[in-house]
């Protein structure tokens, strides 16, 4: 209790200070000042040389100033700087003073006057630089003070003809920070400003330093980022900045006109050397593709890039990109492309075999053919084609963007992309088979571009097979060749790496539920079903089989003649498959069959209203009946948690809710019945058993309450306040509990002030909550927090006790969007038949596949555990490679885990399970009066494996 | 007036043994050193007795380029350095310098020990020559004397390729060799600043063609591989050792990678080899890709390609080779399309050019029956397929190339004529340059503008610049100083330092204008009224009314006289110095209109 209270009046203290603050604030200033100040400006005196100096500054720079006695030291550093000679150390004090000048809760609008005047009489360049930048940090924090800011860009305009170019580039720096937004005020003379800040950057343009013009260009840039209005008559200029000699502002002028292309789309802009005229996009487009073929790869990247975002471009012209007109010998030659395109069109299939296939045909014009357009002639068929791996993703990334916003484009774009699949580098053909994958709405597959596509499925890289089996889901085939060609080459890719299996079920399945009519003519030719004989029963393990089945019966859904064609084993490997994989199996109409599956046909259907309102009238009902005797409530909880939890099976996306929503009233229920034991009634203390199932309770609530806090996605603060009350309670109850059945009363001491310190800080933590939280128990407690803090142990448990058989149930409101976070283990598989085997003490690598769904950063709290046969338990963390992000709210950990163990003869099961670890001071930002390191592993799913191991 | 010369002994208008003579500001180079394929008489080297008839090469070459290793660029050179006799320098890039003597030594052995011919240059000569080589880095400034540098620029092409610019003083050439726009599998994209040359030489191979996409080839070339490996097939791909070899060992080696193929694939021995294991030492002349992940594993260490045996080629199953000569017109690679033509499962593909009469061009163009030695026929049944891979810019390459250097003068070489024109002619409507397309022998002078720098004093800068408004870095500039040209240099210093330094007294120079106003008052008012007349209208310039009566502008001085006929005109004597010309000659003219009415 002794220590308790230190720490009551430690805690008081501060508040005292902190509370008093404002009161005594002028005096601690002169208290901090001198002494802050002072002792740097002692420290400034004393030094003879000016690294002595520096060093100070140096020293000083290192420790943080308090807000108040910033403009003292402000003072002290002006000072030292008008005497001191030697440039280095006032460049030192000019970049703190724009250091100091960011202190928060400082104003810097006292010291401004200071700093312009330091300005006048400076003559080094570099200070002078220096010191623009702590105008420009002064500037920046004074958003809301026109004349400062008018000020400031008068200062910038002085400083403009300065001759060193890192002083131009501060001062450009601040006209585009700075340069005035307020285009409606009405004064003539600020209307002047505004137009002149442009005027002004503008000239710069053809600065002779290279880094004064990018530093035009990115002021101006700067001033339309903060919602400046560019002046079109920018556009030519910037046009002539694009033939700069250096990189850097050939690279900033590409955004300058990729902007001003946004912000004038329609306007009309004349060719040069010709009478037409375009529109000022589509000339910025064919601008910035001629620079898609830069000399330098920093611009080519940036040009690519911007390509992508520009939707507004004429569909010609967009066209024209992916068009690089062939000729050989002077005589038009077609593409490859169009080559593949012609032989589909004529039904042949390409024999390439004779040479001269490609050969040249019509003669061209030599006048007509513009062998650099100026237009946008082969931007992407450059891109594609770049040495740096960065353009060629930049390129994909644009064709991607482009292709979503015209189908027609997308149709045309097809062809680039299947090549890319070809890349030498994986992420090349990552990236471009999931732009694919993106457009494939757009999209039809010739039976040759379907041809070169499969062809990767054969690739040794997991990620690139994965990604190919999603991009096939979505595909269109035009086809049934087409479709049994994917068919053949995914049993071709199951055979080769059987670990695919499921990815490549799951595509065929929507290959088949998209192009049923397709299927359709193949299904007897699948099944080798004959018309007149009975074949072979295939075997019902074979994944092959499984696969071809997959396909036929999702095809089926769609297409009710299907089943007629199906032998009776078929019928058979249904109802097998139905159970066994019922999500790669839809349910079918079968004829001649009752609907197996009426129950849960129905719920196909989207009842959505209906169910959401069971759920809400359930969950009503329960909290409106507070009063009820205990038995009846009991009974209902019983009752709402048995039809919540039927709910979330049956409606998938109200799953979460539901779980959540059971979950707390399990909680409830358990104190409701810890509450309703007899024992509770007997004054004197037991030391027996009986009080198990009391403690059993707090326990598992305490878990519960664990669990509704850190494994669902979307529970928001008002969820969690709850959540921690509820926890509370656990806690009063496991003292109770403990009070009861402990002789003695020192352990008592610690966990009753455990406790209050635990009600302590929930009420700091959630002192915004706390209105919502009438009635309840902590309403209460806080209430007789003042007799708690003195009374003995004893009379604690007491009041607990009472406190939390009066208090009510808290309504539970529930959010928005709610998920449970889950996890399933595909590999290892729990019944394998051949066990693993290694030598004792040496390690062998287990695959781990999992499907992890609404875990956020999965990165840093999935762990792997492996439990041994002999109790032993190791955690492992996986890599943050390890995890891919197939889809929103899903992830994917594919990794591999060492096992080892010594001395085992007998094949054993060793347990694999994917833990969620938590922290529980991390949500609500506690300070470090918890021990933040508590890290309770929770038992998030658990699949087994069975890896039986020997000698 | 300064000019540029350009004389080609080979590769004008032509393929094959590419020889430039360039002279420069009095600098006299020779890029390239190549023989012809096409001849076996004198005319198969470069007439270089055309560069001096007597006396030492050495005396009249300040130096030799060679651009790359292959034949028709460096073929000649050991005739040229032995025998002919050259003592200079000849500068090349690494890479160069290693392959090269293996090519020649090759072609030497091919020569005499084959063919036997005599009077032919020796191995011994080789390595003497080679003696004579400096080697030169990437985007290295080499100082070939006190005036002549040069730089080499990467080209892509083959392993070692480099363009080089050539430069005395302001004046610069840019001859790029044989080069690549667009990236392969084991070799990037050639590269230029814009280093503004007031020539560039640039090869013209492919001046009419556009190239197709690389990757349709590249697909292309493995779908049929994989698709005759599947069927059990057996697959021929006749290569010559260096190059093109080099990259499609690596795309079948990532290939197979990739696809964990299994079947076998062969590089038949000798020379290629030793070539490999250049190709694995000079990795950073390769592309992004082999470079940045030669760490983990060197791309040119092949895991799936294996030394071919004679006796492989019996082995059942599937198989892979690539076999030397590239036309199929003997050794190795004839012997193999010899066993297996007869199989229709095999395939044999052309990855290059045949030139008529060799078995390969008879296969290409459809023959089925083939007439070999001993008047054996043999018939094909294998598949033949053609691939062009080549590694020459395309005429949208070279246009390309053009922007990237924006030079003054094109020129071209290395292509046949017709292309040429064509070329030529877009080039010039294109970006209104002049280009020429020499013959061989023929010379082309450039007259070239170079810049003379002229240095300038820091403090008569300043004062110059603190004279006028705003710099503004397109316009020129007016400036007062004096040029002085001495020891070959120019400097221009101001006019107080120009006489200090000539030891020259200076001269006064005073121009005094007079200015007649018809005014009937007396001087002294009149004066006045010049006086504040000057005062209103020049408010930048001190005006003064000095006490003796006269008015002083700056240091111009202006007093009153009367006319001496007529009292009723007063006449104005303006005087300045030259120094002042400009303000005086504006005063003048400023008096000239006269006078405001006074307000009387």
């Amino acid at each position: 209790m002794a220590a308790h209270l230190k720490k009551r009046v430690y805690e008081e203290f501060t508040k005292v200070v902190q509370q008093q603050h404002e009161e005594i604030a002028t005096k601690k200033l002169r208290l901090t000042k001198p002494s802050k100040s002072a002792a740097l400006h002692i420290d400034l005196c004393k030094a003879t040389s000016p690294a002595d100096a520096l060093q100070y500054l140096l020293q000083f720079a290192r420790k943080p100033v308090e807000a108040e006695s910033v403009e003292g030291v402000v003072r002290i550093l002006l000072e030292h700087y008008y005497k001191e000679n030697d440039a280095s150390v006032r460049l030192k004090i000019a970049s703190l003073l724009g250091l100091l000048s960011k202190t928060a809760g400082f104003s810097p609008d006292c010291i401004m006057d200071d700093a312009i005047n330091t300005l006048q009489n400076e003559k080094s360049h570099q200070v002078l630089a220096q010191l623009l930048d702590t105008l420009l940090a002064i500037g920046t924090k004074l958003p809301e003070n026109p004349a400062v800011q008018a000020r400031l860009i008068d200062v910038a305009c002085k400083h403009l003809t300065d001759t060193s170019h890192g002083v131009r580039n501060k001062c450009l720096q601040l006209l585009g920070n700075l340069g005035s937004l307020e285009k409606n005020v009405a004064k003539d003379a600020e209307g002047l400003a505004t137009k002149d800040v442009q005027k002004i950057i503008g000239d710069y343009f053809v600065d002779q330093d290279p880094r004064v013009r990018t530093a035009a260009i990115k002021a101006m840039l700067q001033l339309h980022e903060r919602g400046l209005k560019l002046h079109q008559t920018i556009y030519n200029q910037a046009c002539k900045l694009l033939s700069d000699d250096y990189e850097q502002v050939r690279s900033a002028a590409v955004q300058l006109i990729w902007v001003l292309s946004q912000l004038y789309p329609e306007s009309i802009v004349p060719i040069p050397s010709s009478n037409e005229e375009i529109r000022l996009v589509d000339d910025a487009f064919g601008k910035i593709c001629h620079m898609v073929s830069d000399g330098s790869w920093v611009v080519r990247v940036q040009a690519a890039k911007l390509l992508g975002s520009m939707g507004q471009v004429s569909s010609h012209f967009l066209e024209q990109t992916l068009d690089k007109k062939l000729m050989s010998d002077l005589r038009r030659k077609r593409t490859a492309h169009e080559r593949a395109k012609e032989l589909y069109s004529s039904g042949e299939f390409s024999s390439g075999r004779k040479w001269g296939d490609d050969a040249p045909k019509e003669e061209i014009d030599t006048g007509a053919v513009n062998l650099i357009e100026s237009g946008a002639c082969g931007a992407f068929v450059h891109g594609l084609e770049d040495e740096m791996y960065e353009v060629r993703i930049a390129a994909v990334e644009a064709l991607c963007m482009l292709a979503q916003s015209s189908p027609s484009f997308a149709e045309k774009c097809l062809d680039f992309l299947v090549d890319m699949f070809n890349d030498e580098i994986e992420e090349v053909r990552l990236q471009s088979i999931h732009t694919m994958r993106k457009i494939s709405n757009n999209i039809t597959l010739r039976e040759d571009q379907l041809d070169t596509v499969l062809a990767v499925l054969e690739d040794s890289s997991r990620d690139i097979r994965e990604a190919l089996h999603e991009l096939l889901c979505y595909t269109n085939v035009s086809t049934k060749e087409g479709i049994h060609l994917a068919l053949v080459e995914l049993l071709k890719n199951l055979a080769k790496y059987p670990t695919d299996r499921e990815s490549i079920w799951k595509c065929l399945k929507f290959l088949g539920g998209r192009h049923p009519t397709l299927v359709l003519p193949l299904v007897p030719d699948l099944l080798s079903t004959h018309p007149f004989f009975d074949t072979a029963e295939p075997d019902m393990d074979d994944p092959a089989y499984i696969a071809v089945l997959v396909l036929i019966f999702n095809a089926a859904e769609t297409c009710p003649t299907m089943p007629a064609l199906f032998s009776d084993h078929t019928f058979r490997h249904y109802a097998y498959l139905r159970d066994s994989l019922s999500h790669l199996v839809p349910a079918l109409r079968l004829p001649g069959r009752k609907l197996p599956s009426s129950p849960v046909s129905p719920s196909i259907t989207p009842h959505e209203d209906p169910s959401q309102q069971f759920l809400q009238q359930s969950l009503e009902r329960v909290y409106n009946l507070q009063h009820l005797d205990p038995q009846g409530t009991q009974e209902l909880l019983q009752f709402t948690i048995r039809d919540l939890q039927r709910l979330g099976e049956l409606q998938s996306d109200l799953a979460g809710v539901a779980d959540f929503s059971a979950t707390y009233l399990r909680c409830q229920l358990l104190l409701i019945k810890a509450l309703q034991e007899k024992l509770w009634n007997m004054a004197a203390p037991l030391y027996i058993k009986q009080s198990d199932m009391a403690s059993a309770a707090a326990k598992q609530i305490m878990e519960e309450t664990y669990k509704m806090e850190f494994m669902y996605s979307g529970v928001e603060s008002r969820q969690v306040v709850i959540i921690h009350h509820m926890r509370l309670q656990a806690k009063a109850l496991q003292l109770i509990v403990t009070a009861r059945t402990t002789k003695g009363m020192e352990p008592l001491f610690g966990m009753c002030e455990k406790f209050l310190q635990e009600v302590d800080l929930f009420q700091r933590c959630f002192i915004t909550e706390l209105p919502h939280l009438q009635d309840s128990f902590v309403d209460k407690l806080l209430d007789l927090m003042p007799r708690l803090v003195t009374s003995k142990p004893s009379e604690v448990v007491k009041i607990l006790q009472a406190t939390l058989r009066q208090s009510t149930f808290l309504h539970l409101p529930l959010p928005e969007q709610i998920h449970r976070a889950s996890a399933t283990i595909i590999e290892p598989a729990g019944e394998s038949d051949n066990p693993l085997r290694f030598t004792s003490g040496l390690v062998v690598a287990l695959d781990v596949d999992a499907t992890l769904e609404h875990v956020q950063d999965p990165q840093s709290i999935v762990k792997v555990q492996v439990l041994y046969p002999d109790g032993q338990a190791q955690i492992i963390h996986p890599k943050p490679s390890d995890f891919r992000n197939p889809g929103p709210g899903r992830h994917r950990l594919i990794t591999q885990v060492y096992l080892s163990h010594g001395a085992w003869t007998e094949p054993c099961q060793i347990e694999v399970r994917l833990l969620l670890a938590y922290d529980s001071s991390t949500r609500i930002s506690r300070p470090a009066c918890l021990d933040s390191t508590e890290a309770l592993p929770l038992v998030e799913n658990s699949i087994e494996g069975t890896i039986p191991f020997s000698k | 007036m300064p000019e540029i010369k350009v004389t080609p002994l080979g590769a004008g208008q032509d393929v094959g043994r590419s020889c430039i003579l360039v002279s420069i500001a009095g600098k006299n180079v020779m890029l390239d050193c190549g023989m012809h394929m096409g001849y076996n008489d004198d005319r198969r080297f470069p007439d270089f007795s055309y560069i001096t008839q007597n006396g030492r090469l050495t005396d009249f070459l300040d130096c030799v380029i060679i651009s790359h290793f292959h034949l028709d660029h460096c073929g000649a050179l050991p005739y040229f350095s032995e025998m002919v006799g050259y003592d200079g320098p000849i500068y090349m890039t690494h890479p160069t310098k290693a392959i090269c003597p293996i090519l020649l030594e090759d072609y030497r052995k091919i020569t005499v020990d084959k063919k036997g011919e005599t009077n032919f240059f020796t191995s011994q000569m080789i390595k003497d020559c080679m003696k004579k080589v400096v080697a030169v880095h990437l985007h290295q400034t080499v100082q070939v004397d006190d005036e002549l540098e040069i730089k080499a620029y990467y080209a892509g092409h083959v392993l070692g390729a480099a363009m080089f610019q050539i430069k005395v003083g302001s004046e610069s050439a840019v001859y790029t060799g044989d080069y690549n726009m667009t990236p392969d599998r084991h070799l990037g994209a050639a590269w230029i600043d814009k280093c503004r040359p007031n020539l560039l030489i640039t090869e013209s191979t492919y001046a009419t063609t556009i190239r197709d996409s690389k990757r349709c080839r590249e697909r292309d070339f493995l779908k049929k591989v994989h698709e005759t490996v599947e069927r059990g097939g057996k697959v021929l791909i006749p290569v010559f050792a260096l190059g093109r070899a080099q990259e499609l060992c690596i795309l079948l080696e990532t290939f197979w990678e990739r696809m964990n193929l299994k079947a076998p694939i062969y590089f038949s021995t000798g020379l290629t080899e030793k070539a490999n294991h250049y190709y694995k030492l000079f990795i950073t002349w390769t592309n992004q890709k082999i470079r940045k992940t030669f760490v983990q594993r060197n791309m040119f260490e092949f895991k799936h390609i294996k030394a071919f045996d004679r006796a492989f080629a019996d082995n059942p199953g599937p198989m892979v080779v690539f076999a030397t000569p590239g036309m199929l017109h003997a050794g190795q690679s004839l012997q193999i399309f010899r066993k297996w033509a007869g199989n229709e499962k095999n395939m044999v593909i052309m990855p290059g050019y045949c030139v008529q009469g060799t078995v390969g061009h008879k296969i290409l163009s459809g023959q089925r029956k083939l007439e070999m030695e001993g008047r054996q026929i043999l018939e094909v049944k294998m598949q033949v397929e053609y691939m062009s891979f080549s590694a020459h810019a395309d005429a949208k390459g070279i246009m390309q190339l053009v922007r990237q250097a924006e030079p003054d003068n094109v020129l071209l070489v290395h292509g046949e004529a017709k292309k040429m024109e064509f070329l030529k002619q877009k080039i010039e409507q294109e970006f209104h340059v002049n280009c020429y397309m020499p013959a061989n022998g023929e010379t082309v002078t450039l007259l070239t503008h170079p810049n003379i720098p002229v240095g300038i004093s820091l403090g008569l800068l300043k004062r110059e610049m603190a004279l006028g408004l705003l710099p503004d870095a397109k316009k020129p500039k007016l400036m007062h100083g004096t040029l002085i040209m001495k020891d070959n240099n120019f400097r221009l210093v101001s006019s107080e330092q120009a006489l200090k330094e000539l030891g020259l007294a200076e001269h006064q120079l005073r121009f005094t204008c007079r200015v007649h106003i018809h005014d009937t008052r007396k001087e002294q008012e009149t004066v006045l009224r010049v006086y504040s007349h000057l005062k209103s209208v020049l408010k930048a310039h001190s005006v003064q009314h000095l006490p003796d009566g006269s008015v002083m502008v700056e240091s111009i001085l202006i007093q009153a006289t009367a006319h001496s006929e007529d009292p009723g005109t007063k006449v104005l004597l303006v005087s300045w110095t030259y120094q002042d010309e400009e303000l005086g000659s504006y005063l003048t003219s400023l008096l000239k209109k006269g006078l405001p009415q006074a307000p009387s």
